[in-house]
């Protein structure tokens, strides 16, 4: 195997990587909020599920939770998977993460000054619009920084896709590396894996820059 | 009549807070609370502004109710609605300001007539300007909070609950938070209020300015009404033992 050949092959799987981040990304950002407001409900039963469930998914691996997203369907069900593990993979990946994003939201907004909301209601703003343009916007600055942490977590842990024999990049250098007994393929891994995690860093550190006009 | 508050009993868990406390306050009419710390001065405030629900007795605003307890029980509101309407009678100034940091002064002073009152945008931003110039604040238009003294936060905090254009504002301990060298400016703005006729309610801890400023004073112990009257006599004369002692430890 030629280097190109080899650099192609894993490119391909870069880019699975990358989807995997993305989607990720696009789809436990907002799920964790929608978790958020269930731990956070008045309603005792659902705050009690939904707590319950964010524990289950911090406390166990996320191998293992795809591992369940993938093979549950069908012991529990005997239902067919076929064409079903690139759902699997971001169903585990969006519940893990968002899970932990519900986690972050409610720390920030615990940690809000009543005073603001105090203030937006002697306003008269209305509920919702106190949370999305008082409380929200202060609350997203302050957790940024955990969020970056996640993030970075994030594409590192894309990797575990290979549990369900996902083509992407780690998948891929651990195959060609044992089929051409070539130390290469994880240079090359290492090396993505880097880069991403510094572009992830700048961008990251660009946005709260961009949030840094007031404290 | 422009606040209405009969009766009113307050209790959180097991602490009664106020008892069976009475205010009216009449347009055009400055009200100072004075009183030592605990006696519930804020719970009367943020009972009238609906911070928090009394227990027991009677709120109207503006011939309005909004509270009242038949027989005794409990107090029932009105509905969310009428509630809504009335909070657009009065205005309420923190003792810790409680600006939106990330909102520039000139929209602190702004959004809510625009959010809120759904006022039309031009004209909510030329009266902001033209309040923020009251202020003494024109050039402080596009900073944020955080780049203000707390006498200057203090201000845009006045600015923005008379963009709302109040019938009554509420001032919880307005310079309590400040330097003693910047509460001049504050007392000052308010002051000016007053001249203007703004019906307004201070509790306060500067005597020399209660005396000034207001048409009554109500001296709040134990979450009682112990004294109420004219300025000139709750401070010159008082009738009561318990103000006479109050005003003492302050003057010491
Ligand atoms: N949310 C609350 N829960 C329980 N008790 C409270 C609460 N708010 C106030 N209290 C109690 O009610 C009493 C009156 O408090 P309040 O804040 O009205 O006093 P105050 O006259 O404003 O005092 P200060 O001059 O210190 O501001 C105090 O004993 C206080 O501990
Ligand atoms: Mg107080």
């Amino acid at each position: 195997m030629t280097l190109t050949t080899m650099l192609t092959t894993m490119g391909a799987g870069m880019l699975r990587t990358i989807g995997i981040f993305f989607l990720t990304l696009i789809g436990s950002l907002p799920l964790g909020m929608v978790i958020m407001f269930g731990r956070k409900s008045k309603n005792r039963v659902l705050s009690a599920i939904v707590k319950g469930f964010i524990s289950i998914i911090r406390g166990t691996p996320l191998m293992l939770q795809l591992l369940v997203w993938y093979f549950g369907p069908y012991y529990l069900f005997g239902w067919s998977i076929k064409g079903y593990r690139y759902p699997a993979i971001l169903i585990g990946f969006i519940v893990n993460y968002a899970c932990y994003f519900a986690e972050i939201y409610r720390g920030g907004i615990e940690a809000m000054d009543r005073g603001q909301y105090e203030a937006a209601e002697i306003l008269g703003y209305s509920k919702s619009q106190t949370f999305f343009l008082i409380i929200l916007p202060q609350v997203i600055k302050t957790i940024l920084p955990s969020i970056t942490n996640e993030v970075i977590t994030l594409v590192k842990d894309t990797s575990l896709a290979f549990t369900l024999a996902y083509q992407e990049v780690f998948s891929l250098a651990k195959q060609i590396s044992a089929s051409e007994t070539s130390f290469t393929p994880f240079v090359v891994a290492g090396i993505f894996y880097f880069v991403a995690n510094y572009v992830v860093a700048y961008v990251m550190d660009r946005i709260e820059k961009s949030m840094s006009f007031y404290s | 009549m422009i606040l209405e508050m009969k009766n009113i009993e307050k209790h959180f868990e097991d602490c009664e807070v106020l008892h069976d406390i009475s205010l009216s306050v009449d347009s055009g009419e400055v009200v100072s609370i004075i009183g030592p710390s605990g006696s519930g001065k804020s719970t009367l405030l943020r009972c009238a502004t609906f911070l928090e629900k009394i227990d027991r007795g009677f709120i109207s605003y503006k011939g309005e109710t909004v509270a009242h307890t038949p027989d005794g029980a409990k107090a029932e509101y009105v509905s969310r609605k009428e509630i809504a309407k009335a909070k657009n009678y009065f205005g309420l100034v923190f003792q810790n300001f409680n600006l939106f940091p990330h909102y520039s002064v000139l929209k602190n002073v702004m959004d809510a007539p625009v959010t809120v009152q759904k006022r039309d945008r031009k004209e909510a931003e030329a009266e902001a300007v033209k309040l923020l110039g009251k202020m003494g604040l024109s050039d402080k238009a596009n900073a944020y909070p955080c780049q203000l003294s707390g006498g200057q936060k203090q201000r845009v905090a006045i600015a923005r609950a008379l963009a709302m254009n109040p019938d009554i504002l509420f001032f919880d301990e307005p310079t309590s938070a400040l330097d003693p060298e910047l509460t001049g400016e504050v007392l000052k703005i308010i002051r000016q209020l007053a001249d203007e006729k703004m019906t307004m309610v201070i509790v306060t801890h500067e005597m020399n300015f209660a005396r000034a400023v207001s048409n009554r004073v109500i001296f709040m112990d134990g979450g009682y009404i112990v004294e109420e009257g004219d300025p000139e006599e709750v401070f010159g004369n008082p009738k009561q033992e318990r103000t006479r002692q109050f005003l003492q430890n302050y003057n010491q």
